[in-house]
């Protein structure tokens, strides 16, 4: 479905401070996959991201969406098959809006019209949409966002990504910025989401055991290439330990970032 | 007087609403507006003297502040030039360009001319003093172009607007081409100046290529006015307070010319007066925020 042809993504190219951050990257996608993703920082993993989202164009190669060619498509328009969560919970969503302008400006994608969509029966279908996060948001529909806690933010980002149904979901280290309680919710919503509706995500972790606990395929990057790239039942019975004796195994040099070594249960 | 300082407030208002979505809706600092206000006047002005219909005269002024707004808009984009620099350039562009509308004159003066002002009074004469005439026929106006306004935010695309100034990402998350969003704010805001302007220039009985000068600290002074009366995030509060602030300013304004006299105040020394204004603004503005986080400390 997504088809990344021999990546290749050099910042500041020609000067001192050139930069390669993706080296040679092919993947494809299948639909209903959900791929997580480890590496170390510096890896490339978002910059991954940021080339498939469109936010900038690869030095060189392809990216074909259900075979289309796409890699001068810009950002926004990409935005209609994708939908991107970000580490920082307050840039899925506008502060200084209410709620329900939120879900209003979320409900459909691309060029917005001269129409006043938001009545008493969308209030109504956003109130009932609401009730599946179970946070009682539902009561606070005429709230400025600011009002709310990043963990209640970045699960309405969640709640109104899923439900744009995008053929893709980038979710960038989405828990990352979060408190654990929040963050262990904030997942468990998104798996029971991309599992109920059959979506097709990629999920970029800092955390091993959720990279091996979540999902049907894991990759790992390092300096800019997949270096692994485990699914199916290989990917079940993996555990870290056995995920770290991979990487060995490919690299011949110790996996030494302290970060993605502490941070598994 | 005292209904000339709401006339002036209620005419300035238009203007300073445009000043308003720039800056505090897109968070877009435009400056056109130094150049887009007397543009409106000078087509409006211009196009009386050619014996145009009025009103066709006033959308013309309204296409032409747009259209000078996405010119801003598309330097800005285009180019990637920062947008206070893009606005500087249109409107110090626009001084030529509106001398050339006016016919190679720095000022037009509309004396003896049929205005939409001219014939509201004449129509209500002999019944209500042209003074309140002029006074009602602009608080419909203000207000029609008020209710418009709310009207336009509670659209999607007034909200995909709204959403813009706070979170530009997220708006390009949606599938909205941003810089389409762009030109279409920043011309709706300068239409709206323009429209001041053409008013402006009615009522003043001129239109002059000087009219703009220091309008844009105008409007922004009178939207901080504005914002010390009341906290809301309902568009149709925000629209009307920035209404009130207009007419607010204009009434220090009239003070600082009616009792500066006395400490030797000119009518030179207004601009002086409207930047302190600001500065006064934010520093109350920046006192307030430190009491708030002081009441979060204990």
């Amino acid at each position: 479905m997504i088809r990344l042809e021999n990546i290749t993504k050099v910042f500041n190219q020609g000067t001192v401070n050139e930069n390669t951050a993706l080296r040679g990257i092919s993947l494809r996608v299948k639909e209903g996959d959900f791929i997580t993703i480890v590496g170390s920082n510096g890896a490339g993993k978002t910059t991954l991201f940021n080339t498939i989202a469109g936010s900038f164009q690869p030095t060189t190669g392809d990216i074909f969406f259900n075979e289309d060619n796409v890699t001068k498509m810009p950002e926004f328009r990409r935005a209609k098959y994708i939908g991107r969560i970000f580490q920082d919970p307050l840039l899925g969503t506008a502060s200084n809006m209410s709620l329900e302008d939120n879900m209003m400006i979320c409900y459909k994608k691309g060029f917005k019209g001269l129409k006043i969509s938001l009545n008493s029966r969308m209030r109504e279908k956003f109130r009932d949409e609401l009730k599946i996060l179970e946070m009682g948001l539902e009561t606070r529909m005429e709230h400025n966002l600011q009002l709310f806690s990043g963990g209640q933010r970045q699960a309405l980002t969640l709640l109104m990504t899923v439900l744009s149904h995008p053929d893709l979901i980038l979710l960038d280290e989405h828990t990352a910025a979060l408190d654990p309680k929040n963050a262990a919710l904030i997942l468990e919503l998104t798996d029971r989401f991309i599992l109920e509706k059959k979506l097709t995500a990629m999920m970029i972790t800092h955390n091993m055991s959720h990279a091996i606990k979540y999902g049907n395929r894991i990759l790992m990057m390092h300096k800019g290439e997949i270096i692994l790239d485990i699914s199916g039942e290989e990917k079940k019975n993996l555990t870290v330990e056995g995920l770290v004796k991979k990487f060995y195994d490919v690299k011949h040099e110790e996996l030494t970032n302290d970060e993605l070594l502490m941070s598994h249960e | 007087m005292i209904e000339g300082i709401f006339v002036e407030g209620l005419i300035y208002g238009i203007m300073v609403l445009g000043v308003f979505i720039t800056f505090r809706i897109l968070d877009f600092p435009d400056l056109t507006v130094d150049g887009s206000f007397p543009l409106g006047a000078a087509i409006m002005a211009s196009m009386i003297i050619g014996g145009y219909n009025v009103f066709i005269a006033l959308f013309a002024a309204f296409l032409g502040g747009v259209a000078a707004g996405v010119v801003t808009a598309v330097i800005h984009n285009r180019l990637k030039v920062p947008n206070l620099l893009a606005g500087i350039l249109t409107m110090t562009m626009l001084w030529s360009v509106n001398i050339r509308i006016m016919g190679n004159r720095a000022n037009l003066p509309l004396l003896k001319q049929h205005t939409i002002l001219t014939d509201i009074t004449s129509w209500t004469e002999g019944i209500i003093p042209s003074d309140y005439t002029i006074l009602i026929f602009f608080f419909f106006v203000a207000m029609a172009i008020k209710f418009a306004l709310d009207l336009f935010f509670r659209t999607d695309m007034g909200l995909t607007l709204g959403a813009l100034g706070n979170n530009e990402q997220m708006v390009i998350s949606q599938g909205v081409n941003i810089n389409l969003m762009k030109a279409i704010g920043v011309g709706l805001s300068n239409g709206l100046v323009a429209v001041s302007g053409a008013f402006t220039a009615q009522y003043q009985g001129f239109a002059d290529v000087g009219l703009g000068t220091g309008i844009v600290v105008m409007g922004l002074a009178s939207v901080m006015i504005g914002e010390f009366i009341f906290t809301s995030n309902r568009i149709a509060v925000l629209t009307f307070r920035v209404i009130i602030g207009s007419i607010i300013y204009k009434g220090i304004m009239y003070l600082g010319r009616y009792y500066g006299y006395h400490i030797g105040l000119t009518p030179n020394d207004l601009k002086l007066v409207a930047g302190l204004l600001i500065i006064i603004c934010l520093m109350i503005a920046q006192g307030k925020k430190r009491n708030l986080f002081k009441k979060v400390a204990a």
